[in-house]
């Protein structure tokens, strides 16, 4: 197994004035090029962290992320982040967020025209070029975290880090969000990272679920490869034998060896 | 099961489809009188209650001040007094007998050169303290106090400081209008989402873009709250040192008519300087409108 993004013995501990918290505690993963990797877990138990840490919005106590074997702890381009709550900024159009991104990672290695291009490039793969003037508050949720995956992409990251990137939408847009991510995967071959606590959505996804025990102190509790073939189609997953499998063995992770506490 | 319910659907559709040319076409036919008919409706509906206030206002003066021996002037009396004053605003016989015009034209002047030194200074330093704990910890305490000065107290001082009238008003106005724009831009550099921050750590904006791109309109709402409070303040600090500075201005037009016992000229004088201010004001918040659009509502 070729390591293309590592999690080496990741601790990460709160300090507030006398009082830490240890939030992770020895993470160790190695995730390969071009796979789809899922991060579950109780709220709370440190899946953000994680993945702030990859992203370099947060540094990790002890331990260290290396992309292509190169250390990364600062944030950067080539780990382009999917916020949850799409994080557009509500002053620019939907071209000028994307094109944000797009002209500080390409100022030198494309020309003006080019980059417009390579915008609205990015804004017909996730289909909202129809709304290149308009502002975040004047498109719906769905249609805003769109324009944040293309955001992301547009950068042309290294890996795409999907902080609960669907969290916020309604089932219906969900499903169909999650069919686009599923649909740019097998276009792109990005490699992703995405932090959920929908059980359906990680299996439908992911090539391997990473189950994280209650914090504090998170750990790795287990991994599951996810062995369908790709590319899958949610209405014949429905009643597949193995996609019941991977979920019923997710469930069975989250709500009867490591039930939320505090939630009972 | 399924048979029924596709049929439902079929009938629906054709009837609404059938329908919709013919509403889009009856909405086609009155458009230009319908909304003529509705604007002038609501100009009337902001207009006629001021107008109406207004002139009952000026009835109960009218009634109040027409007895004879009344200390003010009946705001008949007022209009005959200042005709001239009133139709020709722009005379100039030299000296301070001028036109209202020059007067007014005297005092913003100072208050655009005043106001907009102190909306620069304001926002670097509103940014500088939104930004840096330290600097917040060192200066706002400082702010705190001398904005609760008023804005005469510095006249005196300026003064002594410039040996001169006019960089003296200007010094006031900026020290007066300075403290909510520091005080707002700094709240709103200091509310700036976590979220923007990490957008651009993640596109790694440098910090000049950051300042630019995110920092700015970010907290533009902030800012022109600031500002806009900064001009009403400015407005009303020109007025009061040019009364004691004396020259060419509004406000010691105000005062050199006190001097001569032209009530009624105090009277138009308080008038025009009453709508100037709401004209900045407005000004400002139209601007600040333009500029924070989609930042405000999110």
């Amino acid at each position: 197994m070729t390591a293309y993004l590592k999690l080496d013995h990741i601790d990460k501990i709160f300090t507030r004035s006398a009082a830490t918290t240890e939030v992770l505690k020895d993470i160790n993963l190695t995730i390969e090029k071009g796979e789809y990797v899922s991060i579950i877990g109780h709220s709370g138990c440190g899946k953000s962290t994680l993945l702030n840490i990859i992203a370099g919005l947060t540094n990790a106590t002890t331990g260290g992320v290396l992309l292509e074997n190169r250390e990364v702890n600062s944030p950067g381009p080539d780990r382009a982040v999917v916020f949850q709550n799409h994080s557009l900024l509500p002053w620019l159009t939907v071209f000028e967020n994307v094109k944000l991104g797009v002209d500080k990672v390409f100022s030198r290695t494309k020309t003006k025209a080019e980059r417009d291009a390579w915008v609205m490039h990015n804004l017909n793969l996730v289909q909202m070029a129809h709304a290149r003037d308009k502002r975040p508050s004047e498109i719906s949720g769905g249609m805003k975290q769109r324009v944040g995956i293309a955001r992301a992409l547009a950068m042309e990251p290294k890996v795409l880090l999907l902080d609960e990137p669907f969290g916020a939408l309604d089932a219906l847009t969900r499903a169909h969000l999650q069919d686009s991510v599923m649909a740019l995967h097998q276009k792109l071959g990005n490699t992703i990272l995405m932090i959920t606590h929908d059980v359906d959505e990680a299996v439908l996804l992911s090539d391997r679920i990473v189950m994280m025990t209650n914090g504090p102190s998170a750990r790795i509790g287990e991994v599951l490869e996810v062995p369908l073939a790709r590319p899958r189609k949610r209405l014949e997953l429905a009643t597949s034998a193995t996609y019941l499998k991977c979920r019923q063995r997710v469930l069975e992770f989250l709500y009867e060896r490591h039930r939320f506490v505090e939630a009972a | 099961m399924n048979m029924p319910a596709t049929k439902i659907e079929v009938e629906t559709a054709t009837p609404a489809a059938v329908a919709a040319p013919v509403v889009a076409m009856t909405l086609r036919r009155p458009p230009r009188t319908e909304t003529y008919a509705r604007m002038a409706r609501e100009i009337a509906v902001r207009v006629i209650p001021p107008l109406i206030v207004i002139a009952l206002l000026a009835l109960v003066w009218e009634l109040v001040c027409r007895r004879a021996g009344s200390a003010l002037p009946p705001p008949s009396k007022v209009f005959r007094d200042t005709k001239e004053l009133i139709l020709d605003p722009f005379f100039d016989h030299g000296g301070i007998d001028k036109g209202l015009f020059w007067h007014l034209s005297a005092s913003l002047q100072r208050v655009a050169f005043g106001y907009s030194l102190s909306a620069i200074a304001g926002i670097a330093l509103g940014v500088l303290v939104g930004q840096s704990v330290w600097a917040m910890r060192g200066l706002d305490p400082l702010f705190q106090v001398l904005r609760t000065i008023p804005p005469l107290a510095w006249l005196p001082l300026s003064l002594a400081a410039f040996r001169d009238g006019q960089p003296s008003a200007i010094f006031v106005i900026f020290i007066t209008s300075i403290w909510p724009i520091i005080i707002n831009t700094a709240v709103g550099i200091r509310n700036i989402p976590q979220d923007y921050r990490n957008v651009a750590a993640v596109v790694q904006l440098n910090p000049l873009e950051f300042f630019a791109k995110i920092m700015i309109p970010a907290a533009a709402p902030y800012i022109f709250t600031g500002l806009r409070i900064g001009i009403g303040l400015s407005w009303l600090a020109i007025i009061a040192a040019e009364m004691l500075i004396g020259g060419v201005g509004i406000g010691f037009f105000i005062w050199d008519a006190w001097n001569s016992s032209h009530i009624s000229e105090i009277i138009l004088a308080l008038f025009y300087v009453g709508i100037v201010g709401f004209v900045l004001d407005r000004l400002i918040a139209g601007l600040g409108k333009i500029v924070t659009r989609g930042t405000a509502q999110n």
